[in-house]
């Protein structure tokens, strides 16, 4: 179990720098990560799924995959690789401070 | 992680069963997910995949198929004289269906939007296309076109290509 730096925030990772300690998040630090991840602002649209994504993998234990986010009505599959480019549940989920999905769709 | 990301997948869908078309789409989406360019492109019998009248029809070969077991882990293998009476094929396809929609692996149409909605770009075989005698109008919304073997390796250029 590593840590990394987010913008001004040392918070424990996993080697690929998802957290491993939600109690550690805050919006500041997903401001970080969305940074780093080449997101420069997280908008209305991005604090819903990031919502929606936290709140999901508290009463199941993972994070929803894009189906189950899109069927939702939180997001479109479309709006949702826009606002997350290249790997939106991936990267979606590591701001949000949780667990790297599992599942291949 | 290894060095040198892919960046590309180009593959070819050259089956038109269930178990044949699924792989292509996983892969192609799976590949959107890691933010990897995907093209699909449709050969052959694969080609019911982006047909409109064919694209809900498309179902597991129960016959012919040595590793077809009932149920699929630890079941009793299912000899292609059984796979060929009349219902198996539905009943495979139905059964395969109910245990992916658990996994959130949506039905084939869907799927297809899914994956187009995800930057997913589908194909079709010229060659095929003509052999069928199939027009424009007859495919889904989300082909982009009927290309020649020629066009999909230029489209192809620079990434994998991957035969299924």
């Amino acid at each position: 179990m590593g840590s990394k730096t987010y913008g001004t925030f040392v918070v424990e990772t996993n080697d690929e720098g998802f957290m491993t300690n939600f109690q550690q998040w805050n919006k500041d630090i997903a401001a970080a990560i969305a940074k780093q991840e080449g997101i420069a602002e997280l908008t209305a649209p991005h604090w819903k799924v990031i919502d929606y994504m936290q709140k999901e993998s508290a009463a199941k234990g993972s994070a929803p995959s894009i189906r189950a986010m899109t069927k939702s009505g939180v997001v479109g599959t479309k709006e949702f690789y826009d606002l997350f480019p290249g790997g939106p549940a991936k990267k979606a989920a590591k701001i949000a401070g949780l667990k790297k999905p599992v599942g291949c769709v | 992680m290894a060095e040198g990301k892919i960046k590309k997948v180009s593959i070819v869908v050259s089956k038109g069963s269930l178990e044949g078309v699924y792989p292509g789409l996983i892969m192609a989406n799976g590949a959107r997910m890691e933010g990897i360019e995907a093209n699909l492109f449709f050969t052959f019998f694969g080609l019911d995949a982006v047909v409109k009248n064919r694209i809900g029809k498309i179902r597991v070969a129960t016959v012919g198929n040595p590793a077809m077991y009932f149920p699929p882990k630890n079941g009793i293998r299912i000899p292609s004289i059984l796979g060929m009476l009349p219902g198996m094929s539905a009943f495979a396809t139905w059964y395969f269906g109910k245990t992916m929609d658990k996994l959130d692996i949506p039905p084939i149409p869907e799927f297809v939007e899914m994956a187009h909605d995800a930057g997913v770009k589908f194909y079709a075989c010229k060659a095929t296309v003509d052999m069928f005698k199939y027009e424009a109008k007859d495919f889904i919304p989300q082909l982009e076109s009927v290309i020649t073997v020629g066009d999909f390796y230029e489209k192809a250029a620079g990434g994998e290509i991957i035969f299924t």
